[in-house]
């Protein structure tokens, strides 16, 4: 995982690679609520374009995001979402917390 | 289920009920499954089913303790696949609340509550047999249309 900030439009970008698992997921979430408590970005984006596999972790791990950054108004939006992760995304209903954008769920 | 017809190919495997062997499991199942080569897709979706069924057994059945979580997987001819995880752990008292969409108990762990539901839309079938207590078997089952004259024979 790597992450690219910002600071101009106040956005921070998360680039996630590899699996996304239950045990993955728990390593994955410490270092991004550093990264959104470090920051407090405007737009937080999560991109999945390096993502090879997810379960339900990875809905549980938007999920506790949007929580995170809603709470001080922030948004959350998804980002180039490889074609057999649309399924369970869509299937949780991400698209109505988070924006999609490239390769969101609606594609 | 025709549980009597005989597999063209089957193996099991135990883990411990350690996250890590959540990949272990997904991947042991998908290189079975290549031999009827599957779809992209199908392989996907097998792949996430299994890795759901894996990860409830660590989070739910054995949540303070480590435990053995047994699998299997078999191909029947005409490119049926039958794969069955059980544990040993603290069992489920209600099971149709427990399959519920966004039914959870692991709060704790930002669980979404919709293991069951990605099962259920990855697979043909899904069985789930348990009591408090006692073991509980996830039966998933799913037909791979198999490509040009392949009837499943591995």
């Amino acid at each position: 995982m790597s992450t690219v900030l910002s600071p101009v439009n106040e956005t921070l970008t998360v680039l996630l690679t590899g699996e996304i698992d239950h045990h993955t997921a728990a390593a994955l979430r410490e270092e991004i609520d550093a990264a959104i408590e470090e920051h407090h970005p405007r737009l937080l984006t999560l991109d999945f374009g390096g993502v090879s596999f997810m379960d339900s972790s990875g809905i549980g791990l938007v999920m506790g995001r949007y929580k995170q950054v809603s709470a001080y108004g922030g948004r959350v939006a998804v980002a180039n979402t490889p074609k057999p992760l649309r399924r369970v995304m869509r299937l949780a209903g991400l698209d109505r917390l988070a924006e999609m954008e490239n390769g969101g769920t609606s594609q | 289920m025709r549980q009597k017809e005989k597999p063209v190919n089957s193996f099991k495997f135990e883990l411990e009920s350690r996250s890590i062997n959540e990949s272990l499991a997904r991947s042991c199942i998908a290189a079975l499954i290549a031999q009827l080569d599957p779809t992209v897709d199908e392989l996907a979706d097998i792949r996430t089913a299994v890795s759901e069924a894996v990860t409830n057994c660590i989070v739910h059945a054995y949540p303070d303790q480590l435990g053995k979580i047994y699998i299997s997987a078999a191909l029947y001819r005409g490119g049926r696949v039958v794969i069955r995880v059980k544990d040993k752990g603290c069992g489920i008292s209600d099971v149709p609340r427990a399959m519920e969409p966004l039914f959870t108990t692991g709060n704790t762990e930002e669980r979404s509550g919709l293991g069951f539901s990605v099962m259920q839309s990855m697979m043909d079938r899904i069985a789930v047999r348990s009591k408090p207590g006692g073991p509980t078997v996830v039966t998933l089952e799913k037909r791979l249309r198999l490509k040009g004259d392949a009837d499943g024979s591995v």
